[in-house]
């Protein structure tokens, strides 16, 4: 089959639906490609590229009426008409949005695969150009936030005196907001971030950032990965929480997009509380905004010198690389449709993944899909013991540790006995003896206990070859005027000597392979 | 009896040589001179025990010399032939089988001590039992140890119906024995103590077969090391009935140093040394693996994994007994130092008990010349898997399984894993998605910062070498 990429028809869009990277990978899946000629110029992907990568170079009209047609943004109803009956869709579709969309491919019988439909669970990360979107945004925003404020986010002490880091808070730890810790804090920022569900704390602070804790504004783990719209009091406690940090903040970047709406964190007061030169980039500014002043699409400075950025294209502002993961995506995808590797498109409805984000097949709207069980979040968080268990278990343990010392106390009393007594019948000889062997041990254990584990191979083979010591005895009799001791002892001896010659080589090769490192 | 008395003296100063030897052993920058330090020890006490047993020779001294000779000769050949072919993948074997040498000759001189020796004393006749039995079980156990290891029999456990008690039955059968060898003793007379001997040892025998055969194939490291102190006490033994303190000592140094590897080994699989030894495990654990979590996990080929490690500033490599059975260790330390020279930090994390034999895994890399300070252990690196961008787990499976420290039904529950999942991204190669040798199915495959990279590891790490190359010849 062959697949379509044509250029992205939104005005100012610079992504394209596929890299030369990818396209080479689709056609390792068996598909034909076919680009629309300069559909990546924008993203810095060339004509010839495509071209080595085996791809053909058709016009928009060829690209648009391949059996299969990959793009980014959802296409406009002039594209829509030249897709051919029956085809393959895959862009983001906003199906939960645009009910008139799924009705206008239906009726061309058209199967559209929306890829912002595809279901939070962890084996369709892969294929996730969600994450991949807000990755890069999350990122950009970071770098449109430092390309508007006026100093340098690390703090410096310099001959001419010192500047503070930059302070930055981060709302909404999804992806968008943790790449925005992450490129914040690797600025030298000093990061802190919130999110209503608690669970993310470790992931802002595996980020760089600190955690805002704020208990009565953060809800319980959440099943699904996504945060829940929030109660009336944890709302005004939330509302609390981004007053106090926006007053401290330089840089604000809001990231709360429940479901495509966008609820207000920052209001004009708070906007008004904040420092002249500081700046807030609103990634939820494609929902109207987490901003009260956010203009979607544009910058705006407030009264007060607060520079509020509303971009809704921030991913568009990185098109190479944007590009190359969303095109990676979508091998992702085609590598899961097409089990075969034979190039045909096979759906398997069976599989949630594919079920969820086909939104229309043969003549059928398949939007809503039945639900899909999630795992983003852990399934059930332990309930932990409370204090009086645990100290009850400890109390239990302690007894039981107790019991167990006095048991072995009178194990060892008892052991103490027998061998005095033992001894004490024992000839001279023999007990003289018994103390070596005793003495031996101690020394033993404490010579074999500071041996590091890495030389436990190589302290075998030696103790192996020095237990050939035993050698000495069989050597002794193998004099005997008996035949018979003589033998065994010549036998004895000969295994001996085998382990003590070999132990010894063995352990001196391996010991002249450690080196330490020289450079 | 000057002579006597110099090679006493020599004896002394070789078990003094012994112990610098193993002191000298603990760690890498003294362990060669250790190693020398052993060899001289030995060569002084075996020249002093030439010149006495041809002093004391009861026939004629020539073929008495003739006879050492003869021994040392084989000594020679094999041992150096031995020495010097091994492959440092068959470490294992190699020391399982020199195990049951020393096992067999402590059951041989046991049996020329009792031929020798008047039989009146009690005290010696009970020596001469402990070495043999020892001995016989060390040997036995050593022989079914090596063939494990070697894949010539199959490493799962033998499970006989009341296996214990089979063992206690021996061991009580063979203190009867004992009894029984004891009277004979009194009447001093003929060899009439052979035949209670003669039973003990088959018994011995049988038991060392059985104990080491219960044992499964992952358990070796413990196993090894348990024959490792065997073979010592057996010296020990062999030292008690010929009233001989160098043997002595050298026994008990030896016996103990295999008690604390055993015992190491042990803590670091959380199980109870005991319930190593008798054996059997795996055979418990089938219900719960099944139970397991299963799951979708991610592939990747070694291209991307290529890409991965250019991009990243910190991995951490976990070797396992996959490495060695790839013999991966070669290509993997090019990759190291690749990734190096790139400026990348690279670390190994090593388990206590990944590979067959305790620091298997080190000798692998030391062989590869993978400098050793890079070559960390679980406790040292565990913190800074949070810091890691990517992990590559390479023939590795329980020692990295997150259920030992989540799910309380597991058969490897508490014991002590690298925490590689903590990392970034987590590369796992693999020749397939079958179990380790515990059975138990691994949740991190599953994981979404899990990916898998199936294939020959050795082959997928030369791919993945490779791939760096053009990519920064590319960069460059």
């Amino acid at each position: 089959m062959k697949i379509g990429v044509p250029a992205e028809t939104r005005p100012g869009e610079r992504l394209v639906g596929a890299s030369p990277a990818s396209v080479a990978q689709l056609i390792k899946l068996g598909y034909d490609v076919a680009v629309e000629s300069g559909a990546g110029t924008a993203a810095s992907f060339l004509d010839e590229q495509y071209e080595q990568a085996g791809a053909s170079l058709v016009t928009a009209a060829e690209a648009w009426g391949a059996d299969i047609v990959t793009c980014v943004n959802t296409p406009g109803a002039e594209q829509i008409a030249q897709l051919r009956e029956g085809a393959t869709l895959v862009s983001m579709m906003a199906p939960q949005s645009s009910p008139e969309l799924l009705e206008t491919l239906n009726a061309r019988r058209i199967t559209a695969l929306a890829l912002d439909a595809v279901p939070r669970i962890s084996r369709a990360q892969a294929l996730d150009v969600l994450s991949t979107l807000s990755n890069v945004a999350g990122y950009r925003a970071v770098i449109e936030a430092a390309e508007h404020y006026g100093g340098m986010f690390t703090g410096q002490v310099t001959a001419a005196g010192k500047t503070a880091p930059a302070t930055v808070f981060v709302i909404g730890a999804g992806v968008a907001g943790l790449a925005a810790i992450g490129a914040a804090s690797s600025l030298g920022g000093q990061v802190r971030g919130f999110d209503v569900r608690p669970e993310v704390a470790d992931q802002i602070e595996s980020m760089g950032g600190t955690f805002v804790h704020a208990p009565q504004a953060q809800q319980e783990i959440s099943a699904d990965g996504y945060a829940k719209p929030l109660t009336q009091e944890q709302q005004d406690a939330a509302m609390g929480v981004y007053a106090i940090e926006a007053a401290k903040a330089d840089v604000i970047i809001t990231t709360a997009l429940v479901r495509g709406s966008a609820p207000t964190t920052i209001t004009a007061e708070m906007v008004a509380s904040m420092r002249p030169g500081s700046v807030i980039v609103d990634l939820a500014a494609s929902g109207g905004g987490n901003c009260e002043l956010t203009v979607p699409g544009e910058t705006i400075v407030s009264d007060n010198g607060v520079t509020v950025i509303g971009y809704t294209d921030l991913t568009s502002r990185m098109p190479r690389h944007t590009s190359q993961l969303f095109g990676t995506n979508i091998v992702h995808l085609m590598a899961l449709v097409t089990p075969e590797k034979d190039g045909e498109l096979t759906l398997n409805f069976e599989d949630p993944v594919q079920r969820g984000m086909t939104v229309a097949h043969a003549g059928d709207i398949m939007w809503p899909p039945p639900p899909v069980a999630v795992s983003a979040a852990p399934a059930a968080a332990p309930q932990g013991p409370t204090a009086e268990e645990l100290a009850e278990q400890a109390a239990a343990a302690q007894a039981a540790a107790e019991r167990k010392a006095k048991r072995r106390n009178w194990l060892y009393g008892a052991g103490a006995l027998a061998a005095l007594a033992l001894l004490t019948f024992s000839d001279e000889e023999t007990v003289k003896h018994l103390t070596v062997l005793a003495l031996a041990v101690i020394v033993g254990f404490y010579v074999i206990s500071n041996v590091k584990h890495s030389l436990h191979t190589p302290l075998m083979s030696q103790t192996n070859a020095i237990s050939g010591i035993i050698l000495v005895g069989a050597l002794l009799q193998i004099g005997s005027s008996d035949v018979i001791v003589s033998t065994l002892a010549f036998i004895a001896a000969a295994v001996a000597s085998i382990n003590i010659f070999g132990g010894f080589l063995v352990t001196y090769r391996m010991l002249g392979m450690f080196r330490k490192d020289a450079s | 009896m000057t002579l006597v008395s110099l090679a006493q003296a020599t004896y002394v100063v070789a078990a003094v040589l012994f112990i610098l030897s193993l002191a000298g052993l603990a760690k890498e920058d003294t362990a060669k001179r250790g190693n020398i330090l052993g060899m001289i020890g030995m060569g002084l006490a075996l020249a002093a025990t030439v010149v006495l047993a041809l002093e004391q020779s009861e026939r004629s001294v020539l073929v008495t010399a003739l006879l050492i000779a003869g021994v040392f000769l084989i000594g020679i050949t094999v041992g150096m032939w031995r020495a010097r072919t091994v492959e440092m993948t068959q470490m294992p074997e190699l020391i399982a089988m020199l195990h049951s040498f020393v096992g067999l000759a402590a059951v041989l001189v046991g049996f020329n001590s009792y031929l020798e020796a008047d039989h009146a004393d009690a005290v010696h006749q009970v020596e001469v039992f402990l070495g043999v039995f020892i001995g016989a079980i060390t040997f036995t156990g050593s022989i079914v140890a090596y063939l494990k290891l070697s894949a010539k029999m199959k490493s799962s456990p033998l499970t006989l119906p009341g296996r214990n008690l089979l063992n206690m039955g021996a061991v009580v059968v063979s203190l009867g024995l004992m009894g029984w060898f004891l009277t004979t003793g009194a009447f001093a007379d003929d060899s009439a103590g052979l035949i209670p001997l003669i039973i003990m040892t088959i018994i011995a025998l049988v038991l060392g077969f059985h104990l080491v055969a219960a044992i499964g194939g992952g358990d070796m490291p413990v196993v090894v090391s348990m024959l490792n102190s065997y073979s010592g006490w057996a010296a020990a033994a062999a030292g008690l009935m010929l009233e001989n303190d160098l043997l002595i000592v050298t026994g008990a140094l030896v016996g103990s140093s295999g008690a604390i590897l055993s015992y190491i080994m042990c803590k670091a699989m959380n199980r109870a040394f005991l319930s190593v030894i008798l054996g059997g495990f795996g055979a418990t654990a089938t219900a719960a693996s099944s139970a397991g979590p299963q799951g979708d996990h991610r592939e990747v080929k070694s291209p991307e994994a290529a890409e991965l490690l250019a991009g990243a500033r910190s991995v951490v490599i976990v070797p396992g007994y996959g490495m060695a059975v790839a013999k991966a260790q070669y290509p993997v330390a090019e990759l190291v130092e690749n990734l190096r020279s790139h400026g990348v930090e690279v670390r190994f994390g090593v388990h206590p008990v990944a590979g067959r034999l305790p620091g298997h895994m080190n000798v692998l890399l030391a062989e590869a010349k993978v400098p050793y300070d890079i070559v960390l252990e679980m406790d040292e690196i565990n913190d800074d898997f949070p810091e890691t961008d990517v992990v590559l787990v390479i023939g590795a499976n329980d020692v990295v399984n997150p259920s030992a420290m989540e799910d309380p039904g597991s058969p490897l529950a508490g014991m002590p894993v690298l925490e590689v999942w903590n990392a970034k991204q987590c590369i796992v190669f693999k020749r397939s998605m079958a179990t380790g040798y515990a059975g138990v199915q691994n949740p991190l495959f599953f994981r979404e910062n899990t990916a898998m990279l199936f294939g020959d590891a050795k082959a997928q790490v030369e791919e993945i070498v490779t791939s760096l190359r053009t990519q920064q010849g590319v960069g460059a």
